[in-house]
């Protein structure tokens, strides 16, 4: 091999380049494609794992207010504490698939109504006890029971009754639900010795990583559980999570080395921090969201002929790339895309088109006076100027669009899912059904875009319990292009996760589950 | 009894009761804001049932009055409680902080107020000169930069550029002193820019009154260094007013700094205050509120018990 191959093979290892990148240089350099992938997946193989040593990560999202019960997790930090030291029955990989964890294996009855969750021998929790069925129950009764303060409560309470014998934890629903072992991986749902009823914020669970230090909002320390099952993960001995909400000083810390890994490098800095010797910054596409919502229930959005001008008269690629600095990718007014399995990418994409939002604002008979839009810079990271972009190309559309800026104190409880029409987000989820079941169903009880299709909801309870792929791929896009359509939701664009990555690190891979491979960047990978 | 011993005691019963006030107007303040804990706890990801539940686990149903009037007495008797957020006991995690807080302003204040006095002598020594002009110069560039302007140009310089110090400046127990010191480098040398004009600037102004006594004038004829007129007649005489703007200051390196600790990432009160008034955690909340409080009526006793020593007038009042 030659030597620019051999530095076009480092840097595309390292995640300098881009596959593809690699294949066209190795074309230029007289190799062939087939070649090349051999050469390639030869020495994406060739990184080992190394044991041992400290890693850091630093992350914005962190207050001195958290706790460690799992049940009340909310931000980036408590999510990727949790993920630390606990583990939940199931997880999903980053290419979208089951990763049994706790649970070693699981079947369902054909009408995908009662699951048996089979629990992994040997499995030990930090105090020393092993994991059995009945902590499974316990864990699952506490965050579903009539006194659950759980942020999974809307997840789990379709269950009809749960019991553990032996080994075996069993779930019957009311209803079929073939994507209950993805639900099983919500991060709310971490095992605990008794379900955590004796003291839900001990920070004992059964994760590779055992809690050393809890300063919430500072830092937190963790050694390697030395009974850890899955030798896989957890490579380094120790690792710490500094709580650095400062991007400034996030973006300082990693160009002093002082931490190995950081999230949300703003679109900004980009650019720059890529230039930066020692390190790597990766833009990962996930199925976060930045939207735009409408109650279908509340004058005048109750017209669908508004809502559709009000969705032609929205510049996407612009949002894209303004207001994520490229980092993203544009929506279609429904909340899935590539990153979801089942996903159809023949739905045709909504382009920007004054003359047809004219044309259906017309058509609405709009009285002319101003629409009010409500926005806060918390609503989402860009989402006051991405209102301001929105009130120009309405306006080109002869929509006239009123930007009211609301506090970010109280945004959630008095703006978002009580006024008409207001910026929020969305983190996604690990399937369809569960972002759909989330806040699109009639019931739903996040459901902010008031959105009521008794078709949409019928297809969507068929499809749940629907165990033939090709047929559930077919319900999801017409539920797609009924919501894309006829639902309450202005989608603008996917916000990709950037971070910000030292090359001292390896194992590094792209993850669209979440933010820093899913919490888990710190226990995926190692100090190479 | 005497006479400072008696003014010690009454602007003591006065703090007092300027704190009572102070809990009252928090508590009203902190109920007044949209939401309450429950809510900012669960976010986005609330649903009525679990909010109804950790509001009654919260006690978040009893009228406001029923709750401030427990609290007070439990504070009272000493009990601050435990964070509603998560459950961890405010006296301990405050005593970290505050501690936390007190080491860093403790080395701001160590170099800053010697710093700004010999600053001020030297200016009305060279009054009017180039040192003068210099020195009010620098120190009142640094005084308008804002302070994280000023975090992040030395953060830059002395992390990015030059790894000398680290950027990030968390400190917790295990950590030797010498370690303490040089995490804490950066958000002192800020601060010290931030409050030394202040100070300087008072330090020359009083100096520069009370040079125009007749016995300024004595000193000089009898032939006295300027540096010595200044330091040993002028100076003792002007004391009061720059004790009062150093207490000033030094509150300031207590109560207001969140800035900094947010920039440098330090673990004291300011950030552990804001990110409880954001959850609405009432009772930490309270305990800071009162903290800072306390702090601002102790100084502002002791500058005034030190300038009524410093000038026998006072301490015999008309």
């Amino acid at each position: 091999m030659n030597d620019e191959l051999k530095y076009l093979l480092g840097r595309t290892v390292q995640g300098k380049h881009s596959r593809r990148a690699f294949l066209g240089r190795a074309g230029a350099l007289g190799v062939s494609a087939a070649m090349a992938n051999t050469i390639l997946a030869g020495a994406a193989r060739a990184q080992e794992p190394k044991k041992g040593g400290l890693i850091r990560m630093g992350m914005q999202g962190g207050e001195s207010t958290n706790t460690l019960d799992p049940a009340l997790a909310a931000s980036e930090v408590p999510f990727a504490v949790n993920m630390t030291w606990g583990e939940m029955l199931t997880d999903v990989d980053p290419h979208g698939n089951l990763d049994m964890r706790i649970a070693e294996e699981v079947s369902s009855s054909p009408d995908a109504k009662t699951w048996k969750f089979k629990i992994r021998q040997g499995v030990e929790f930090h105090n020393g006890k092993t994991v059995t069925a009945e902590d499974v129950l316990a864990t699952m009764q506490r965050h579903s029971d009539e006194s659950s303060q759980s942020g999974a409560l809307g997840i789990v309470q379709g269950i009809e009754s749960m019991s553990a014998e032996g080994d075996m934890f069993t779930v019957t629903l009311a209803s079929g639900n073939a994507d209950l072992p993805y639900l099983m991986g919500d991060y709310h749902l971490i095992i605990q010795p008794n379900g955590g009823r004796d003291d839900p914020a001990a920070g004992i669970g059964a994760g590779p990583y055992k809690v050393v230090v809890n300063e919430p909002g500072v830092r937190h320390g963790f050694e390697k559980h030395a009974n850890y099952w899955d030798d896989r993960i957890g490579h380094a001995d120790q690792t710490e999570i500094l709580v650095i909400n400062d991007t400034t000083a996030r973006v300082a810390a990693l160009q002093a080395g002082q931490v190995q890994m950081i999230n949300r490098v703003d679109p900004k800095v980009y650019g720059l921090l890529k230039k930066a010797p020692g390190i790597l910054v990766h833009a990962t596409p996930g199925r976060g969201h930045y939207v735009f919502i409408m109650h279908c229930t509340a004058a005048p959005f109750d017209n669908n002929d508004l809502r559709m001008a009000l969705k032609l008269a929205i510049n996407r690629q612009e949002m894209v790339d303004k207001v994520l600095g490229g980092l993203g990718s544009v929506g279609n007014d429904f909340p899935i895309n590539s990153a979801y399995p089942l996903f159809d990418d023949t739905i045709e994409q909504r382009e920007y088109d004054p003359d047809q939002a004219a044309f259906y604002y017309k058509k609405s008979g709009h009285d002319g006076t101003p629409i009010v839009l409500r926005t806060a810079s918390g609503a989402f990271p860009g989402a006051v100027e991405a209102a301001q972009l929105y009130q120009q190309t309405a306006a080109a559309a002869g929509i006239p669009l009123e930007i009211k800026r609301e506090p970010d104190d109280g945004y959630w409880s008095d703006v978002w899912n009580v006024q008409p029409f207001c910026a929020s987000y969305w983190g996604g989820r690990p399937v369809q059904d569960q972002m759909y079941s989330t806040a699109y169903l009639s019931t739903a009880e996040w459901n902010d875009t008031k959105f009521h299709n008794e078709k949409f909801d019928g297809l969507l309870i068929a499809a749940r319990a629907e165990l033939d792929n090709a047929k559930r791929k077919s319900m999801y896009a017409e539920m797609a292009h009924i919501l894309r359509d006829e639902g309450g939701l202005i989608l603008p664009m996917f916000n990709d996760f950037v971070e910000g990555v030292s090359d001292t690190i390896g194992g590094w891979e792209s993850d669209p589950n979440g933010e820093l491979m899913n919490g888990r960047a710190h226990v995926k990978c190692w100090l190479a | 009894m005497h006479p400072i011993l008696k003014l010690v005691t009454q602007r003591l019963a006065l703090g007092l009761l300027l704190l009572l006030a102070a809990s009252a107007l928090i508590f009203i303040g902190v109920e007044l804001l949209p939401g309450d804990v429950a809510q900012s706890i669960l976010g986005q990801s609330a649903t009525e049932t679990a909010l109804r539940n950790l509001r009654e686990e919260l006690g978040l149903n009893e009228p406001a009055l029923t709750r401030y009037f427990k609290w007070l007495f439990a504070a009272l008797q000493g009990d601050l409680g435990t964070a509603l957020t998560n459950g961890q006991s405010i006296s301990k995690a405050v005593g970290e902080r505050l501690g936390n807080t007190l080491f860093l302003a403790f080395w701001a204040a160590l170099f800053s107020v010697p710093l700004a006095i010999v600053l001020g002598l030297i200016a009305v020594r060279y009054r009017n000169r180039w040192p003068d002009k210099l020195i009010s110069g620098i120190t009142l560039s640094t005084i308008s930069l804002p302070e994280f302007v000023a975090g992040y140009l030395l953060m830059y310089l002395f992390t990015v550029k030059i790894r000398l110090f680290s950027p990030i400046s968390t400190i917790y127990s295990g950590m030797s002193l010498g370690e303490k010191l040089s995490a804490i480098a950066l958000p002192v040398m800020v601060l010290v820019l931030v409050v030394l004009a202040h100070m300087m600037r008072m330090t020359r102004a009083a100096i520069l009154n009370v040079m125009q006594s007749a016995y300024i004038e004595t000193a000089e004829l009898k032939g006295l260094r300027p540096f010595v007129i200044i330091a040993r007649h002028a100076f003792p005489n002007a004391i009061a007013p720059v004790v009062n703007v150093v207490m000033l200051n030094l509150a300031y390196l207590v109560v207001g700094v969140v800035v900094v600790e947010v920039v440098f990432v330090y673990p004291g009160m300011g950030q552990y205050l804001v990110d409880h008034v954001t959850k609405r955690d009432l009772p930490v909340v309270q305990a800071c509120g009162l903290i800072f409080a306390a702090v601002y009526i102790g100084l502002n006793i002791l500058a005034d018990v030190i300038s009524i020593l410093a000038n026998p007038r006072l301490r015999h009042p008309k």
